[in-house]
């Protein structure tokens, strides 16, 4: 089957990965339940007029994209995929507040042209001048999963050789509001190095984009190839997970041992870290460990940050401190799986493997 | 692997009537589904016509049987996705590998909207419930739950091309041996949000829309569901299909978040693809389902697309967004099943109220209900905010 490489990664987070240098040198600690990217200086790729009618997950996603395009030295992709599970919130937000208030009288059009979910992906187009395939996904936390697998196809059909495919989701306001009214997060501040080991349910809410330039060919800073990816919906137990976790590692002539590092999408909620608990213990006893949610938060493409960090594992051949969650990593890293899950409903697999 | 994919059924609710032969039988009898707002309630309740599905909750409840305080986006797309499958002919659902490919464009904003007086009021005020569908994806998932749908649920918003894009993306799980039937479409329901957001834009015509008319002035919204059941060739072998999902592109115009390039820019990159990839010459195109909202904007440029594809030999095209409004999220998939039923049944939808020719624009029109014509192969146009335009061909063989 034919090869696809991570040619280029973007990531805009509470992190300081936009930066460059190396993986989270500056690491920013928090002790809050909810955290904000550290936004670049959007000026070096956007006017500045525009910045300003910008909300900040266009931005961020607008970011992240050209990031991940500079790292893979390509200037025009040949089809750009979006996910994104809540789509442009703030500017939904606005235009239902000035509704509602004022009576649906007296609205102006900005905030309700830039509330729709494929704004994002069409103002990269936009940018670039990319008449290419535009595609975003919304499906919740499979937003990201989708958007990589018609990625995929799409190149493995021959339809194009690059393509830019990225995960975003903002927090608003109105959105920490309403979600921790649901209940899913810490009811007190805590440490975010201390996130994964908290005894209570609840996590830490968070936002961010990343984007990747997948290609058929490898660049000359390619680090990984995305050997694969699937998702399980809704799984009746633990045995489903762990059931379907074999099967595809099997699909991939892949044992567990094979495996040299495993990232997990850990929160901190101690109900749904669990199924990570019953899977490592199943499959991964003594495997290393590494996790990110403790880095960027929960938000329902936050598998995107995950991939954005195993794949500059991958590129280092070293895990940075603050993301090791269990064991030492081996001084040859080669095949990484990822595996998250979203509020127990949305489970899935990415499997990476290191391009020498 | 599957090599080609096929069209085995489809359903459809629109303001123009409960399933596909209430559907059929309107375009046939000349019966427009726009009118006053009777269930949609908003301030603008007298200004505008909108093409409303002729049910409240309630009733779409029982129909779905589903409880009535979830999102009429979900029970329109239920009570679609289950005609769609009963006409497949393809029986018990847990029997295959099923896939549910859906698109919208605001989830469950019905209720958000209700929702959001209150909260506004004060933050810890409003009812949880009626926020807990809001995502776009949880819609699709309220469906798949009910209908035992578990292989792959996917939910796609791209505007107006959303339901267009959903049957791509299924064609491809299916050609990839991921799934072995996917139901694809999309759905909407009228809400406030939309259509305050379509008056900011200035873009609602206060009488019955005219697409493709000389004197158009906007769109009328309407709302529904639609969705085809695409199937592979082994499953295929076993049924009857209506026709096969030969061709499709999807571009991006890159000119502004709304309008569409004074040239079609995106258009006429998504109808050259969708033509290259079935391997068809224009002139053996038959009939056009066009975008064709009614907007001074978008016609012109869809028309000005279309004249530089087919001209001399334009095929009969007609909007039948004439007769159910724009259902948005819903349209693409609506206006798949009237295209695939066309390929099958031989049908030319009339375009309702077209009086005076576009000057800009060399053809017009068909403005008849005809059926038993010739066609092999029927183009659907879907274009959208953000750019986003997909053109899908359907073919008889």
């Amino acid at each position: 089957m034919l090869s696809i490489y991570i040619n280029g990664a973007g990531c805009i987070s509470p992190q300081e990965t936009a930066a460059g240098g190396p993986m989270l040198a500056n690491l920013r600690e928090y002790e809050q339940v909810k955290l904000a990217t550290v936004d670049p200086d959007y000026k070096q790729w956007i006017d500045v007029k525009q910045i300003r009618r910008m909300s900040r997950v266009v931005k961020m996603g607008v970011g992240a994209a050209n990031l991940s395009l500079q790292a893979a030295g390509i200037a025009m992709p040949d089809a750009i995929v979006t996910g994104t599970a809540y789509g442009c919130l703030d500017d939904t937000g606005v235009f239902l507040t000035k509704m509602v208030n004022q009576q649906e009288e007296m609205l102006t059009p900005t905030a309700f042209i830039q509330s729709t979910h494929n704004t994002v992906g069409g103002q990269i187009a936009l940018l670039l001048g990319c008449n290419a395939y535009n595609n975003t996904f919304v499906h919740r936390g499979f937003s990201f999963e989708n958007a990589l697998l018609d990625t995929i196809m799409m190149l493995r059909e021959g339809s194009a050789q690059q393509i830019l495919v990225g995960g975003l989701d903002e927090l608003t306001p109105h959105s920490y509001q309403i979600l921790s009214r649901f209940g899913l997060y810490k009811k007190e501040p805590v440490k975010t190095m201390e996130l994964l080991n908290s005894p209570t349910c609840g996590t830490i809410a968070g936002e961010g984009a990343a984007f990747f330039t997948l290609g058929v060919q490898p660049g000359t800073n390619t680090a990984a190839e995305l050997t694969g990816i699937s998702t399980l919906y809704k799984p009746m137990w633990e045995g489903e997970v762990i059931g379907h976790i074999m099967k595809f590692l099997e699909d991939n002539n892949y044992t567990p041992n094979d495996i040299d590092l495993l990232v997990t999408g850990r929160n901190g909620d101690i109900g749904q870290d669990e199924i990570y608990e019953e899977v490592v213990e199943a499959l991964f006893p003594e495997h290393p460990e590494a996790s990110f949610k403790h880095l960027c938060g929960e938000y329902p493409t936050a598998v995107g940050f995950g991939m954005w960090l195993a794949n500059g594992i991958l590129a280092d051949q070293a895990v940075p401190e603050a993301a090791m969650f269990y064991g030492q990593a081996p001084r040859r890293i080669k095949k990484i799986l990822l595996y998250n899950h979203h509020q127990g409903t949305h489970h899935s697999l990415v499997l990476l493997s290191h391009v020498e | 692997m599957s090599e080609k994919v096929w069209i085995a059924g489809g359903g459809v609710i629109s303001g123009i009537g409960m399933n596909l032969r209430e559907s059929l039988q309107a375009f046939r009898e000349m019966r427009p589904g726009m009118g006053a707002m009777k269930y949609l309630s908003s301030m603008h309740r007298n200004t505008f016509p909108v093409a409303e599905v002729k049910a409240d909750n309630d009733m779409l409840a029982d129909m779905a049987g589903l409880p009535e305080n979830i999102s009429r986006t979900a029970l329109l797309s239920l009570i679609a996705a289950r005609e769609a499958w009963q006409s497949s002919g393809l029986g018990d659902i847990s029997r295959y590998r099923v896939g549910l490919v859906s698109g919208n464009t605001v989830g469950g904003m019905d209720k958000t909207e209700d929702f959001f007086a209150e909260y506004l009021a004060d933050n810890r005020k409003g009812r949880l419930q009626q926020v807990m569908h809001h995502e776009c994806g949880s819609i699709t998932e309220i469906v798949a739950d009910a209908m035992g749908i578990r292989h792959h649920v996917s939910t796609i918003s791209t505007a107006c091309s959303s339901g267009a894009n959903a049957l791509m993306y299924g064609y491809r799980l299916i050609r990839n041996n991921i799934v072995d039937v996917v139901i694809a479409g999309g759905t909407d329901a009228l809400t406030r949000f939309t259509l305050n957001g379509f008056n900011t834009l200035m873009i609602l015509d206060q009488q019955p829309c005219r697409p493709f008319d000389e004197t158009r002035t906007g769109l009328n919204l309407g709302e529904g569901a639609g969705y085809v059941v695409l199937v592979s060739d082994s499953l295929a072998a076993q049924l009857q299909p209506w026709c096969r999902l030969s061709g499709f592109a999807n571009a991006n115009d890159a000119y502004h978040q709304t309008a569409s390039s004074p040239d079609g820019t995106g258009n006429y990159l998504a109808m050259k693809g969708a033509l290259d990839m079935s391997g068809l010459q224009p002139q053996q195109i038959g009939y056009i389902n066009l975008h064709g909202t009614g907007t001074g904007n978008n016609d012109v440029s869809e028309g000005i697309a279309i004249n530089r594809i087919f001209a001399p030999h334009f095929p009969a095209m007609s909007s039948t967004k004439s007769f159910t409004g724009h259902t948005l999220g819903a349209s693409g998939g609506i206006e798949a099943v009237l295209s695939a039923v066309a390929v099958k049944e031989g049908i030319i939808y009339p375009n309702a109220r077209f009086e005076h020719q576009m000057k800009e624009l060399p053809f017009a029109p068909a403005t008849t209900w005809s059926e038993g014509n010739d066609l092999r192969h029927v183009m659907s146009n879907s274009f959208g905010f953000g750019g986003n335009c997909s053109s899908l061909v359907f073919s008889s063989f």
